[in-house]
């Protein structure tokens, strides 16, 4: 308890069982931080996340040995793959019992093993302080990562009492992640950046991770040039600013995977180039000189080769990155910036997305899952923490929800977890009570994590889920309907959906139901103005709809594109 | 090409296991391993040989640095090293083995009525031609180390 406290540790989200029973009797004579009890161990962990992700600070989850470890395991999974800080406790069974198939036993530390940084079993009780402060120095530096720590029930033991030491600062031989970036690969950088006659930048989750936005907006004042963000790196730069291109990849801007496609020096900012980025890996920017900055020299040159690979913390290497710009002798060729540029906005002219689609009274029954997140973004004017689960309804909301700050945009971006983010945004709505906390999702992600409804009445956490009902699984649906003739293979359920009305009724919530578009606005002012109360609304949508543009995969570059229904940019 | 990457790891539980995980996990193979602690105890050395081009290797030995107990990794293969494996070989009476293995700082353990144990070392690769002229006739069981390795010159793992 007290090295958890001696972390700022605030919230802890857990679930109880046999083997964290001396954990939870400790909880309970203390008062630093709050445990919340979630309803199931993978709310705890997403909710431990969504904290994370909102705060910037590392997030903690407490679970019990055997099936509350496995139930752990999809949260740090998705942890994992974003790069979050977490720290999750996990009850074993006692010392004596580990590997003999006991009661509740599972093997954590195995299990885990793939998708932790690190992890530790506790051998000896005395050890407990030191292990959790190099479990949250692992967990926050570098590239950040979630950390399991495993005790066995014996050493939580009450009647066993040692002196608690706690080291004033943290140094392991074997982990000592870079900061600063190399002056000689700045130097180069810059010069290749001011050669350039059709920059990119290319900004992912590491400029949020790295809390290095005001660094990646001063870069740019000095550059002008284009800038796109992707999933994860939304709110990294304002989506308001001339220069945004909007997000890139698969289901990115016709204007950002277009600049991608033609840039002569892209420069990539806290980002992997992951396989949603690049389409086919072979046909990616094949004229373009990549300038790589990432804290993790293993994401450098892993799938797409750095022409100037740059390890450091993102900021720091910005902050050097921006002083040598400075200093160079040569400018950029403004000439040609201005006419990529503008060439960049007659694409977003040719085939950007419509903002305005909510304006347009369209005369069909059916609302347009774009216009509710319109909507949403001027009822909320567009200051909302928005977390999300998985498919049709988050690229809907990465799409149109235009994110202006870091750390306002949470979803599962690397594992793509449904049942992310109704637990995430407790978690948030927790950091930041005073806030507006929304989760959009959809009927087939809701369902997956609906439970913690209850955790939401039990520490009063008004959160607004506005849930985009097509009545399918709207993404495996899309798939099908243009890869698989149509066929629908398990992606239907209309005939048994519950009344979600009825059903955030029944967990002491308020429930809306809208139908038609000419409700829709003034059914969100109506939860908005719910200060204090959960409010689920049920929006249906027209099913048909499909997410566009799209990359055409497999061998397709990112200028390839479906930008509507059966058309080919 | 066949490389040779040598891991300086923590000598703690559980971090052999990160190391031939993260093989596993990313697709990698392992060809053969060798493990035994070093230094004061606390640390370990590992070697590993595999099979990648450039960039694949590149790609292993940045992912093993990774693993929050590697403190240091290198891949021997990119200039000059020694390299030996050690084997040991169970046999029925063979003049045949024997010379081999005599060619190979062959010792003998045990000789009985049925048959003999011997060792011997040499590089990997007149380990393997041997291996291959023993055939299967006579040979009852083999050990083998798997390789191990030092650069050469003054280029030392360690802390």
């Amino acid at each position: 308890m007290r090295a958890l406290k001696d972390e700022g540790v605030k919230f802890v989200f857990g679930y109880p069982g046999g083997a964290a029973l001396h954990i939870y009797d400790s909880i309970f004579k203390q008062k630093a931080f709050e445990h919340i009890l979630v309803r199931h161990e993978q709310g705890a962990t997403h909710a431990a996340d969504g904290y994370s992700r909102a705060t910037g600070k590392p997030g903690v989850a407490l679970v019990t040995s055997g099936p509350g470890a496995t139930n752990a395991i999809t949260g740090l999974a998705t942890a994992f793959m974003d790069s979050i800080p977490l720290v999750v406790i996990s009850g074993q069974v006692q010392s004596h019992l580990i590997g003999t198939d006991s009661f509740q036993e599972t093997d954590m530390i195995g299990i885990s093993r793939p998708i932790v940084k690190h992890s530790f079993i506790v051998q000896n009780t005395q050890d407990i302080p030191r292990i959790v402060q190099e479990a949250f120095h692992i967990a926050t530096t570098g590239r950040p990562g979630p950390v399991v720590i495993d005790i066995p029930k014996d050493k939580t033991d009450p009647s066993q009492l040692f002196e608690y030491k706690r080291a004033k600062e943290i140094s392991l031989r074997s982990y000592q992640p870079r900061v600063l970036p190399h002056p000689g690969q700045i130097k180069k950088a810059s010069k290749k950046i001011l050669s350039a006659e059709r920059p990119v930048i290319y900004a992912g989750g590491g400029v949020i991770l790295g809390n290095a936005h005001k660094e990646l907006i001063a870069l740019n004042k000095l550059l002008k040039a284009p800038v796109t963000n992707t999933l994860m790196g939304l709110g990294g730069y304002p989506a308001k600013d001339k220069y945004f291109m909007g997000m890139l990849g698969m289901h990115g801007t016709y204007q950002a995977n277009m600049a991608m496609h033609n840039a002569d020096v892209i420069i990539a900012i806290g980002a992997r180039f992951d396989d949603r980025i690049t389409n086919t890996p072979s046909m990616f920017a094949p004229n373009a000189k990549i300038v790589h900055i990432d804290v993790d020299p293993a994401s450098i040159s892993k799938i797409i080769n750095a022409d100037i690979p740059i390890v450091g913390q993102v900021k720091e290497s910005l902050i050097a990155l921006i002083k040598e710009i400075k200093r160079a002798k040569i400018k950029i060729d403004s000439e040609a910036l201005d006419r990529w540029n503008m060439q960049i906005s007659q694409w977003r002219e040719k085939h950007g997305l419509d903002h305005d689609l909510y304006l347009n009274k369209i005369k069909s029954s059916m609302i347009a899952p774009q216009v509710v997140v319109q909507e949403l973004y001027h009822a909320t004017q567009g200051n909302a923490f928005v977390t999300s689960d998985v498919g049709q309804h988050q690229m809907f909301v990465a799409q149109y929800y235009h994110f202006n700050k870091p750390r306002r945009w949470i979803n599962s971006g690397g594992l793509g977890t449904m049942g992310f983010g109704l637990p995430a945004a407790m978690g948030v709505k927790l950091a930041f009570p005073k806030q507006e906390v929304v989760c959009v999702t959809g009927e087939g992600s809701i369902q997956m994590c609906i439970q913690e409804l209850s955790t939401c009445l039990q520490y009063n956490l008004p959160i607004k889920i506005i849930n985009i009902n097509n009545e399918a699984l709207g993404m495996v649906r899309q798939w099908q309907d243009m890869n698989y003739g149509g066929r629908h293979s398990a992606s239907t359920y209309s005939d048994s959906l519950p009344d979600f009305v009825k059903l955030a009724q029944s967990y002491g919530h308020v429930g809306m139901k809208v139908t038609k578009q000419s409700q829709l606005k003034k059914t969100l002012e109506k939860a908005f103005a719910m200060k204090d109360r959960l409010v689920f609304v049920d929006v249906y949508v027209d099913p048909n709809e499909h997410v566009y543009p799209m990359l055409v995969a497999p061998n397709g570059s990112t200028k390839d594109m479906w930008i509507k229904k059966n058309t080919k940019a | 090409m066949k490389r040779i990457i040598s891991i300086l790891i923590e000598n703690k539980p559980g971090a052999l296991a990160r190391v031939v995980g993260l093989f596993h996990q990313r697709g990698y193979n392992i060809e053969t391993l060798n493990v035994g602690p070093v230094f004061d105890g606390s640390f370990s050395r590992m070697t590993v040989t595999t099979r990648g081009s450039e960039n694949e290797v590149e790609q292993i030995t940045k992912q093993i640095n990774k693993i929050i107990d590697v403190i240091k990794v290198s891949d021997l293969t990119e200039g000059d090293h020694h390299e030996y494996e050690f084997i040991m070989i169970k046999f029925k009476h063979s003049e045949k083995i024997q010379k081999i293995l005599k060619g190979l700082n062959g010792k003998i353990h045990e000789k009985n009525k049925d048959a003999m144990v011997m060792s011997a070392w040499g590089s990997s690769s007149d380990i393997e031609v041997a291996i291959k002229s023993i055939g299967k006739v006579n040979l009852l069981e083999i050990a083998r180390s798997g390789s191990i390795g030092l650069h050469e010159g003054e280029k030392v793992l360690k802390i």
